[in-house]
């Protein structure tokens, strides 16, 4: 089987995102004064080979927690598609 | 005693870090490659600055999983010792052997400049020999030397004595206003519970020669090799 999985890393909302704080503050240039808060994080697709829903689940997680997603200053959530 | 610098695929500070140690020093140095997995017997092993995999993904995260960091790791997890530099201390907090990380710096620009570190662990072998009230002038370059790690290791780092150096002004007064990154707490560099890894921002060994009018990094190198010899 094979899987789709779209993934999402945030800053944690404790840590100071500056790039999203420059964003916040064009929004008013841009005359959009009600847009507050925005944050930037990245989003990653990948496909996975895996006998079950369970193992590509549990092959997504390996690779956010080592490698994609720092944990100490990110989170992460993710979706898994059958293709 | 025997330095092995690293060059990883984007190192760009290996050359300055071996011209230290092996010319000014008169230390052995052994070149290490990225894909070695062989430490070659050396005692220091040194990550130098530079942006290793184009800073891909995060700085540093993709060195670390280089065929050379499992065996800097097991060197470091038996009580060797190692040095990172800037992307080198940014690749031993991605490795674990370092705790926290860095974040973008909070002014969201790349800093090139002088600033002052004060020196502060008196067990580790960088500071142990450095003058704890002065402030030493070495110059920053990065764009993410924000160090961050949650309140808890803050506390740790502090009861343990595993902060190695905090920004200040040239007297060593440490201030948030003599702080160019937004580091928590002014750290510019911090070391492992067991004292042999040593990780931070500040680039000594482009305050190492005499040539360039300012010899306030070869002190921590000195240190070192008085410490460890």
């Amino acid at each position: 089987m094979t899987f789709k999985a779209a993934i999402d890393i945030m800053p944690l909302e404790a840590i100071l995102d500056p790039q999203g704080k420059a964003v916040t503050g064009s929004m008013k240039n841009l005359g959009l004064s009600e847009i507050s808060n925005v944050r930037i994080g990245k989003h990653i697709t990948l496909t996975i080979d895996a006998a079950s829903q369970n193992e590509a689940k549990e092959k997504v997680e390996k690779a956010c927690k080592e490698l994609l997603c720092n944990q100490i200053m990110e989170s992460f959530t993710y979706e898994l598609t059958e293709l | 005693m025997k330095f092995g610098v690293v060059t990883f695929p984007g190192s760009n500070c290996d050359e300055d870090m071996v011209y230290v140690l092996g010319t000014l020093l008169n230390q052995k140095v052994e070149r290490l490659w990225h894909k070695d997995t062989d430490l070659k017997g050396v005692d220091v092993v040194v990550l130098p600055g530079g942006f290793s995999y184009g800073d891909y993904l995060r700085s540093g995260a993709i060195a670390r999983f280089s065929p050379i960091m499992e065996k800097v790791i097991e060197h470091c997890n038996k009580g060797g010792y190692a040095i990172g530099v800037c992307n080198g201390f940014q690749i031993l907090c991605e490795s674990g052997l370092l705790p926290g990380t860095l974040l973008h710096n909070n002014n969201q620009k790349f800093i090139c400049k002088n600033v002052y570190i004060k020196p502060e662990s008196k067990s580790a072998a960088i500071t142990a020999s450095l003058d704890k009230n002065k402030g030493y002038k070495i110059p920053i370059a990065h764009g993410e030397g924000r160090y961050f790690a949650s309140k808890e290791v803050l506390e740790e780092l502090n009861a343990n004595d595993q902060i190695l150096f905090r920004y200040c002004n040239e007297n060593g007064e440490i201030d948030p206003s003599y702080n160019p990154n937004g580091a928590e707490q002014n750290i510019a560099g911090v070391t492992n519970k067991t004292k042999n890894v040593f990780g931070m921002m500040p680039h000594p060994e482009r305050a190492s020669d005499e040539e360039l009018g300012n010899i306030d990094g070869k002190a921590m190198f000195e240190s070192i090799i008085a410490q460890l010899n």
